[in-house]
């Protein structure tokens, strides 16, 4: 798939949660070919902020050609991005990254935090054909439901105080949703840690496990080496190319 | 006049489209860019450093971002000559611009035996990089003291029937002194700068950013102290020069070219702008063409005091 630098337009820009805020961008090029998992890499043209910034394509509108990326203020750059206003050019470099295998029947979604985000354009492209297990530290963080309202079969919720959902970690409610449902497969996006978890609970139940790892980078195209890590068989990869999607018994 | 006689130039006996390369480092092995650029087009395409044997490079987190600049630290990864020259030099020659190998050894012995495995048809010059920051044994030593410098560049053309370039490390107190030894060690051309030594700190862990501690600094913050290092470089010898650091655009490099640099190399923008080698080279030949220059060779050195 060819990769393409080219100013798109800034549709909107708005807080979905406390420091959450959701970006769309008229991009029909990149809309038109992405595949879920994949990112972009965008150019904020604000105060020193040399490199871009990569963020996973949360959702996408191929036919109204609209690209929507969903993002934490979290740092300079992403602080930096709260101020973007609609009309304004932002130039996107994708799509970068090779995305999840869409070849699940009957999967189900995990994500953690921010990492939710990638999975909302999987939900969207399987059309209620997949379940979803999201986790998040209160409720305040869980305005995800109604993103993926649409979109999923089944949603459940973890909170790490309980203000939503199961009290606990998606890890926790995990084995017995794997009781209750025989899936065929795992997406997993979020934190290290909790992909982990989630893929020893998987390796376990011996189901298939596709994990979507984050890493600094500064060009997204293979070339500076900052995301290399390392395979289970000694394989040297990087995330933004050969990644940001594993097979987890790969990099986990 | 035609944008490719106004460009076409010759270097240490490489005959280029451009004086435009990519720095070692920053291009991969070029055909991560075929999206963005005619690798036809540029000078020449520096590749990642290479070793004798792989290496991973480094732990921990290898970038982060500076005032108008960034950190590095990958620490030299690169799957080793072998694999170099096996699997990535057949792939890469068909698009048809010169390739020049950035090598670096632990000792001036892997220099020549490194030279050697790589004096072979579609390898068109080596850059010895004696100046990494990030690996204890990556040549740093090589490229402070000018008497090991000398060896390096010594033991290269021993080596091989190819061009040899030797990059100068900036973090030196007289580049005139290195400059001059490599010269005098038969070097046929000097490449400058590689990265500033600098480091970052987490305030809030209190840890260093980098998982190496220090990197090596690179982007526009550098860019001045590189054009000055090109400058007095360019006083002290007579062999060609690529200058390099922090360009972003044609009119940093006409800076470059004026102080001095008969090429130039293009680095950290790339990250920024995968096509931006393009925009510099037609934005170098309106430069030539608006001031009635008939080659880019009428503006090294050029600049008046």
């Amino acid at each position: 798939m060819p990769k393409i630098s080219i100013d798109a337009i800034i549709l909107e820009n708005k807080p979905l949660g406390s420091d959450i805020y959701q970006l769309s961008v008229a991009c029909p090029e990149i809309a038109s070919c992405a595949q879920p998992g994949m990112f972009v890499q965008l150019q904020i043209n604000r105060e020193m902020l040399l490199l871009r910034r990569p963020l996973s394509i949360a959702d996408l509108d191929a036919a109204a050609g609209t690209v929507t990326f969903i993002y934490r203020r979290i740092g300079k750059g992403t602080a930096a991005m709260t101020s973007l206003q609609p009309q304004e050019k932002i130039n996107c470099l994708g799509p970068l990254g090779h995305g999840f295998a869409m070849t699940a029947k009957n999967p189900l979604l995990i994500g953690g935090g921010l990492g939710i985000a990638p999975l909302l354009f999987v939900a969207h492209r399987l059309a209620g054909q997949a379940d979803i297990l999201m986790g998040g530290r209160c409720r305040q963080e869980m305005f995800w439901p109604e993103l993926f309202q649409p979109y999923a079969r089944k949603i459940f919720i973890t909170t790490d105080d309980g203000s939503l959902g199961t009290k606990g970690f998606t890890i926790d409610l995990l084995p017995m949703l794997l009781q209750q449902e025989k899936y065929d497969q795992i997406i997993v996006c979020g934190p290290e840690i909790m992909m982990r978890g989630v893929a020893k609970i998987a390796a376990a139940a011996s189901i298939p496990c596709q994990v979507s790892l984050e890493k600094r980078m500064a060009c997204g195209l293979g070339a500076c080496l900052s995301c290399s890590c390392d395979t289970n068989d000694g394989r040297r990869v990087k995330v933004c190319k050969d990644g940001p999607v594993f097979w987890a018994q790969e990099v986990l | 006049m035609e944008q490719s006689a106004l460009l076409r130039t010759e270097l240490a006996g490489i005959k280029m489209q451009s004086p435009v390369w990519t720095a070692s480092g920053t291009f991969g092995f070029g055909e991560e860019f075929t999206d963005f650029v005619d690798l036809h087009r540029l000078g020449a395409v520096v590749v990642k450093g290479t070793t004798l044997q792989p290496r991973r490079g480094n732990d921990g987190v290898r970038m982060t971002e500076t005032p108008a600049g960034m950190l590095n630290c990958i620490g030299l990864e690169n799957p080793g000559v072998d694999f170099f020259l096996n699997d990535i030099l057949p792939r890469i020659q068909k698009y048809g611009s010169n390739i020049i190998v950035n090598i670096s050894g632990s000792t001036v012995e892997e220099y020549g035996i490194l030279a050697e495995k790589l004096d072979v048809p579609g390898v068109a010059g080596i850059e010895l990089n004696v100046s990494c920051p990030n690996v204890k044994d990556g040549g740093i030593i090589f490229g402070t003291d000018p008497k090991a410098a000398a060896a390096v560049v010594t033991a290269a053309k021993k080596h091989t029937s190819l061009p040899v370039i030797l990059k100068l490390s900036p973090n030196v107190t007289d580049i005139a002194l290195m400059a001059r030894a490599v010269e005098e060690a038969g070097a046929d051309a000097i490449s400058l700068i590689n990265t500033l030594l600098g480091m970052a700190i987490d305030i809030h862990t209190w840890r260093p950013v980098l998982g190496n501690v220090t990197g090596g600094l690179s982007g526009p913050a550098v860019k001045p102290v590189a054009l000055r290092l090109v400058w007095q470089t360019a006083q002290a010898v007579h062999i060609p020069i690529i200058g390099m650091g922090g360009i972003m655009n044609a009119d940093d490099a006409i800076e470059f070219f004026l102080a001095g640099a008969s090429a130039v190399s293009i680095g950290t923008a790339n990250f920024v702008d995968p096509a931006i080698t393009m925009k510099i080279i037609d934005g170098i030949a309106d430069y030539l063409q608006l001031h009635h220059l008939n080659n880019i060779e009428e503006l090294i050195g050029k600049m008046k005091l």
